[in-house]
């Protein structure tokens, strides 16, 4: 029976909104290197209707064949739990790490910033960068090219303090994560 | 079948000692050596040398359908009614996508499924070559897992490896797509135990030792405890059917179960309350309302199970079993999760009961029952009898009663006539049901009733059907009589899409929306001119005879059962209703009690 089609709640009889507040979560993902397996784990946050904030993937090990993808989401509580299970049963996938959770997790990103600007403007950009230890690629008698890397919320920050000078464009990598210590996923 | 066995009698020497191979032949191979008997298929241009190979192979029967829907649906009829899984070859393009229907209805209802489909040549994919289609791309989010092979190399693995998959776990459905140059392809065959599995694939069986300690002394202290099972103890073979039984004589609590677990738990038993859920009956879904200790075995809290989240089992603890983690805490959370197989859950639960020397509440059990038994009078599934006009309730009593001392298996479509079913059928044994619950795919029962006699050769299998629905795969009459295989489709024919008609009624002021069947073939014509038997009843007292006739008609038969046309399938939970808020069949003006809210609700 399909009488009319509910937008999002987990079942068709789920009337009132969870009341759980949403937060980000990063998963590390080690995968088979295998084609289509991208497409899966998109595929299960698109059937789902789970959100995608950013995404990295690429081969990290070619002879054990295995890919990592860094997938960063947004959700209750609930919805995280559950994508992580779903997540987890994905034959390709070998393992999955909530590095949001975890208290040694770290996560990185790294972006291209365009500011265009002269005069004080492009002093003050200049200045910046430096405090950002964002690293000027291209330079134009009217532009720079940063590069920065850092914690996404770093990342975030000096975009905010590069709007009002010129931002032009901005092309960000997704978030890359890892855990401190010895240990290997 | 003759031209088959001159053949191989000259052939297999060579092929049994030597490894080298085409990859259609290792296809064929693997199926053999998977124990495969039985295989559901059609041909086509993508598929033709496996069909070749095919041709040399006596050991396996396959059985040519006349819609590869109608294969998926009798693989998993096959599958579900024999604890083996089901084998589907078909060819590219609209032979894949036909399938999609079935290969979609295992996976919701956990049916281990084995899929073959042929693919364009490798050099041609992506072309758009003749009968070209994105199979493994489709398929991808209705299968537990698929490939596409593209090296006759990794062929002999992948079909081993498939069956694993499909198999263990949460059964499902695994697409296998071969390009026809991968079945030309020259290769080496290994066997199930020479090749190693690449994926870190690997469920967990066996449930964690300190959660089911916990899980017995939560409900031998339970008050008014409940077992809520489903599918999961089905898949997890007869032990766990058995292991239900005992360790419920251990606990003395009620069983509900919803509609793909019926049979697990015996229906004569006196703790039996019958299914739960939408069109449950009043004390199993009251019971599941008021219980202070919940144990679900393998099921998955479904929204035709729960009705409002918000009102489902207000009071109770939840213990929650399944070999499928993402199943817990998905729709409702529970208190206690224990992540493994249903058969090896219950036996360690029975083990830990009886080491810990646990006994149940006696005193609150015997009030708990008294307040069952008090549910039970109201007699949910009582309805208004007639002596003029067959009721569709009392056209499944009767051939219960008439075929219940027989070795019976019963499947059905969806619909009303799938609720009567449920509901009025009983079942003592697992594996003795066939219902489309997940999907609810109109068209199942036809086929998967075809897939049922071939694993029970022997039995009697009757497809309970609505006349709306029996349309949708129909064909497949013409592969019973091809194949001999005697299924009984036992129409309710109230001509209506009848729970269609239902929701408009319920829902839709009365106006009754392009949900009548018009221009319905005569079906006893209909089973004339495909070779089979046809009888029509349409008077209560002639009904009990006319089923004998079709119980011992060697042939298949479609029985024209001309049932009341405007009767509503109750009790029912209305949408966006508790479990204690059913509407009774005794409900006068039954257009008014679901508010706009439950409308918007599928």
């Amino acid at each position: 029976m399909t009488a009319n089609v509910q937008p999002a709640p987990a079942s068709a009889y789920d009337l009132s909104p969870s009341g759980q507040a949403e937060q980000t979560a990063t998963f590390a993902l080690l995968v088979d290197n295998e084609p289509g397996v991208l497409h899966r784990v998109v595929g299960l946050f698109a059937a789902r209707g789970y959100n995608i904030e950013s995404l990295t993937v690429a081969e990290t090990d070619r002879n054990a064949h295995t890919s990592r993808i860094t997938v960063v989401t947004r959700g209750t509580r609930h919805v995280l739990d559950q994508i992580e299970a779903q997540l987890n049963k994905v034959v390709n996938v070998r393992r999955v790490h909530d590095v949001t959770r975890d208290p040694n997790g770290v996560e990185r990103e790294l972006a291209l910033v365009k500011v265009r600007g002269s005069g004080v403007d492009r002093v003050e950009a200049l200045r910046i960068a430096e405090i950002f230890r964002a690293k000027p690629v291209d330079t134009t008698l009217e532009s720079f090219v940063f590069e920065i890397s850092g914690a996404p919320s770093k990342i975030d920050k000096f975009l905010d303090l590069m709007r009002p000078l010129g931002l032009v464009e901005l092309s960000r990598t997704g978030v890359l994560s890892i855990e401190r210590g010895v240990e290997g996923m | 079948m003759t031209a088959h066995q001159t053949i191989e009698s000259k052939a297999p020497a060579a092929a049994e000692t030597s490894r080298a191979m085409t990859g259609a032949e290792i296809v064929v191979r693997g199926l053999v050596d998977q124990g495969v008997e039985v295989l559901f298929g059609y041909p086509g241009g993508a598929v033709l040398p496996i069909y070749d190979a095919l041709f040399h192979e006596p050991r396996l029967q396959h059985i040519l359908v006349r819609h590869e829907q109608g294969a998926t649906h009798a693989a998993e009829g096959y599958a579900r009614s024999s604890g083996k899984p089901g084998v589907v070859l078909v060819t590219s393009g609209p032979g894949a996508t036909n399938a999609i229907t079935g290969i979609m209805d295992a996976l919701m209802d956990s049916i281990p499924m084995v899929v073959i489909t042929g693919q364009v040549p490798t050099h041609l994919i992506g072309t758009d070559a003749f009968q070209e289609a994105d199979t493994v791309g489709m398929t991808r989010s209705c299968t537990k897992h698929n490939y596409l092979v593209k090296d006759v190399r990794d062929l002999p693995q992948i079909i081993h490896e498939a069956f694993k998959i499909a198999t263990t776990g949460r059964p499902g459905p695994v697409l296998i797509d071969i390009p026809k140059d991968v079945q030309f392809a020259k290769g080496e065959y290994y066997g199930p135990h020479e090749v190693q599995s690449t994926h870190a694939y690997a469920p967990r069986i066996k449930g964690d030792a300190a959660r089911i300690a916990e899980a017995v002394k939560l409900i031998s202290s339970a008050r008014r405890p409940i077992f809520y099972t489903g599918g999961g103890v089905i898949n997890a073979g007869p032990k766990a059917s058995a292991s239900l039984r005992e360790f419920q004589a251990l606990t003395g609590a009620p069983v509900t179960s919803t509609l793909m677990g019926l049979g697990a738990f015996p229906a004569a038993d006196p703790a039996w309350l019958g299914m739960l859920g939408m069109h449950g009956t009043f004390e199993a879904n009251n019971a599941m309302h008021d219980c202070d200790v919940m144990i679900c075995v393998g099921a998955r809290f479904d929204d035709r199970v729960t009705g409002r989240l918000d009102a489902f089992s207000p009071g109770s603890k939840k213990i929650h079993i399944d070999i499928d983690a993402s199943s817990i805490n998905k729709n409702v959370r529970v208190d206690l999760p224990i992540v493994g197989d249903a058969a090896s859950v219950l036996e360690d639960l029975i083990a830990a009961w009886k080491t810990a020397n646990l006994q149940p509440n006696k005193a609150a059990l015997s009030d708990w029952w008294a307040q069952i038994d008090q549910w039970r009078a109201r007699q949910c599934l009582n309805y208004r009898a007639s002596d003029t006009v067959i009721k569709p309730q009392y056209a499944i009593q009767r051939l219960y009663e008439l075929t219940k001392d027989k070795d019976v298996y019963i499947t059905t479509e969806v619909g009303q006539h799938q609720m009567w079913a449920a509901q009025f059928f009983r079942f003592e044994e697992p594996n003795r049901w066939m219902t489309s619950g997940g999907l609810g795919t109109m068209g199942y029962g036809l086929p998967a009733a075809l897939g049922v006699q071939l694993a029970h050769p022997d039995s009697l299998v009757v497809d309970i059907a609505g006349e709306a629905s029996i349309q949708m795969c129909i064909q497949e009459l013409s592969t019973a009589i091809q194949f001999d295989l005697p299924v009984k489709i036992f129409i309710l024919n109230n001509e209506w899409m009848g729970m269609v008609r239902q929701w408009q009624q319920l829902l839709h002021g009365e106006r009754y929306s392009h949900s009548y069947s018009d221009s319905l073939p005569d079906f006893v014509k209909l089973a004339e001119a495909y070779g089979a038997h046809g009888i029509r009843c349409d008077d209560p007292a002639e009904l009990d005879g006319k089923i004998l006739e079709m119980i011992n008609c060697d042939k298949p038969v479609i029985f024209d059962c001309r049932v009341e046309k405007n009767e509503n399938c109750l009790p029912m939970i209305p949408s966006g209703k508790a479990h204690n808020e059913m509407i009774m069949g005794e409900v006068e003006d039954i257009g008014n009690v679901i508010g706009e809210d439950g409308a918007g609700l599928v």
